[in-house]
């Protein structure tokens, strides 16, 4: 089974690397861009069979060590492989 | 004084802070590999400087896991002084032994500068020899030294007189310009509510000789030698 989480930092904190960038898209010519976001993105294969207990293992990484709580929020998708039909 | 100094894969400023502590102060030291599970008695342990893990994920996040730290949690718990020091400092507040986060540098750039730096609080055993109000000079390197925790943990660290350091003008002020990273609160540095963990970002070990044009450094590390009564060691 395949994992999607996604770390972003808490709203109202100073993100010095976003704001980097939306200046440098507006340089661009993309003057229309009001705020970017720096996050990261993970994709975690997890050899497991059940999506519930996927779900509690991958809640319980992204607590203890895949985001700082105090600064940062997370998101996750499972992806369960598509059952194959035997022919 | 037996000390311990944790090396992690990635720490670099372990041996400095070694050398101070043997050669200026005489000091019994110890470089303890992070995969050690036990401090063997030490009377004081150091989180030393350097990219622990090449700061995969966040600075200090994976070295907050090594088996050593379960022995320096412990010994924390039980009120052994330990002293983090830029990347210790990460990862104290990683592991939860001191309260809030960082974050990167509001500048965007790693900073290596000389900056001043109040000492807030000198009834610590980690400041003793200062003044309290003291404006000390000390070198900054770091990418990520912006300290940030919500209001309700903030206002328990200033009633409590937990924020140490603070960076600041050359005649004290906590101004914004003074602020090498925008840091809450001008932080350079916190202990914990029972006041044996301090973190700072600031090196002292880089400032504690004459012969390197700065000893400000060495008065911290002159406080915790006399501060901490020294056990009979056993061997």
């Amino acid at each position: 089974m395949k994992a999607k989480v996604y770390i972003t930092l808490k709203a109202g904190l100073v993100d010095p690397q976003g704001r980097a960038i939306q200046q440098s898209l507006v340089t661009l010519g993309f003057s229309n861009v009001n705020d970017v976001h720096v996050g990261k993105f993970l994709e975690i294969e997890i050899n497991e069979e059940s999506p519930a207990e996927a779900e509690t293992q991958i809640k319980a990484m992204c607590e203890k060590l895949l985001t700082n709580t105090v600064i940062e929020d997370y998101r996750y998708e499972l992806e369960t492989p598509p059952v194959v039909k035997p022919s | 004084m037996n000390w311990g100094v944790i090396v992690f894969p990635g720490s670099n400023c372990d041996r400095d802070v070694a050398y101070v502590l043997s050669e200026s102060f005489g000091q019994r030291v110890d470089l303890i590999w992070h995969q050690e599970t036990s401090l063997n008695g030490k009377d004081a342990v150091v989180l030393p400087g350097g990219f622990s893990y090449g700061d995969y994920l966040r600075s200090g996040a994976v070295a907050q896991f090594s088996p050593i730290m379960t022995a320096v949690k412990d010994f924390a718990r039980d009120g052994g002084i330990v002293l983090g020091i830029c990347n210790g400092f990460q990862i104290l507040l990683e592991m939860g032994l001191l309260p809030g986060a960082m974050r990167p540098n509001v500048g965007r750039s790693f900073v290596c500068k000389d900056v001043w730096v109040k000492v807030e609080n000198a009834d610590t055993p980690f400041t003793r020899a200062y003044e309290s109000g003291q404006i000390i000079r000390l070198p900054i390197a770091h990418a990520e030294g912006n300290y940030y925790a919500d209001p309700v943990t903030v206002s328990s660290l200033r009633a409590n007189a937990q924020i140490v350091f603070r960076y600041c003008e050359a005649d004290g002020t906590p101004t914004e310009r003074a602020n090498p990273n925008g840091s809450l609160d001008n932080v350079a540095g916190i202990r914990n509510a029972a006041g044996n963990v301090l973190g700072l970002m600031p090196h002292p070990e880089r400032g504690a000789e004459s012969v390197l044009g700065n000893e400000d450094g060495r008065f911290l590390f002159h406080s915790l030698i006399n501060a901490v009564p020294v056990q009979e060691s056993v061997h």
